[in-house]
């Protein structure tokens, strides 16, 4: 129960972290100039948006109930299932960020998510 | 049409870059921890030398920094990508530790890991031929 409430944490924080960040750097608008002086500029705007901060903690929230989650229960079965942050992430997407996730775009991802379940508990 | 070019023209170059830094990144710190050696007891004593050993290691650097670009990258693919793009393409990187690591490091990787790769590549395929930004104005 423990371990299923605290991977709940990890996936949720995660996403959210993620979630929150494409927000700020949506807010904060596309790069389009490369150069040093432009990319100072951005990183300035990144670090006074509230969206990123809440997104660093959520990050490492999720880093710290890792390593907490990690602890007691098994790397092999806790890092494949950490490929849930794909389906989550991609709801998340869909009703937050309101991003148009179409059916080949799900199939990618569920074959991805498969994927990366396998490679991480394959040994 | 252009647009939409420039936009792969920028995109393509970072979706290699971001799970190239973070695999690099962790391979980095990994092979810094392991020189380091186990944490003997855990004094605050102990615990200070240790940290100081840890700062003084190039690779734990070297790690950091990659890591940190790798962060940067994907901010930067953020500012005008959908997170439903990135997200999955950027799961390159588990098919990339495999493969290096056989190449590289000589070391067996089991079959389910390559089936696993697969279907990995699968799923970028797909995702990859969806528009990377469905929010995008312009």
């Amino acid at each position: 129960m423990r371990t299923f409430l605290f991977l709940a944490i990890v996936v949720l924080s995660g996403t959210g972290g993620d979630i929150a960040a494409t927000h700020a750097m949506k807010q904060i608008g596309e790069v389009k100039n490369f150069a040093p002086r432009a990319l100072l500029g951005v990183l300035r705007r990144v670090l006074q948006s509230g969206w990123m901060w809440l997104a660093i903690a959520l990050m490492a929230l999720a880093f710290f109930s890792l390593l907490a989650l990690l602890s007691w229960a098994e790397v092999s079965f806790v890092v494949p299932a950490t490929a849930a942050n794909y389906i989550v992430g991609a709801f998340g997407a869909k009703l937050l960020l309101k991003e148009r996730v179409s059916k080949t775009r799900w199939a990618g991802m569920l074959l991805v998510t498969v994927g990366v379940a396998l490679v991480c508990a394959a040994r | 049409m252009t647009s939409s070019r420039n936009l792969l023209a920028k995109t393509i170059p970072l979706l290699i870059l971001v799970p190239l830094f973070s695999s690099l990144g962790n391979v980095m710190l990994g092979k810094g921890m392991r020189g380091m050696g186990e944490i003997g007891h855990l004094s605050v004593s102990a615990l200070a030398v240790y940290s100081l050993k840890t700062l003084s290691s190039v690779w734990i650097w070297l790690g950091v920094g990659s890591l940190l670009l790798f962060f940067v990258s994907y901010l930067l693919i953020l500012s005008w990508a959908d997170y439903s793009y990135v997200q999955p393409v950027t799961a390159t990187g588990y098919v990339l530790a495999p493969l290096l690591a056989h190449l590289l490091l000589g070391e067996v990787v089991p079959g389910a890991r390559w089936v696993g790769a697969a279907f990995i590549f699968l799923g970028v395929a797909l995702v990859g031929r969806t528009p990377p930004s469905t929010t995008r104005r312009g």
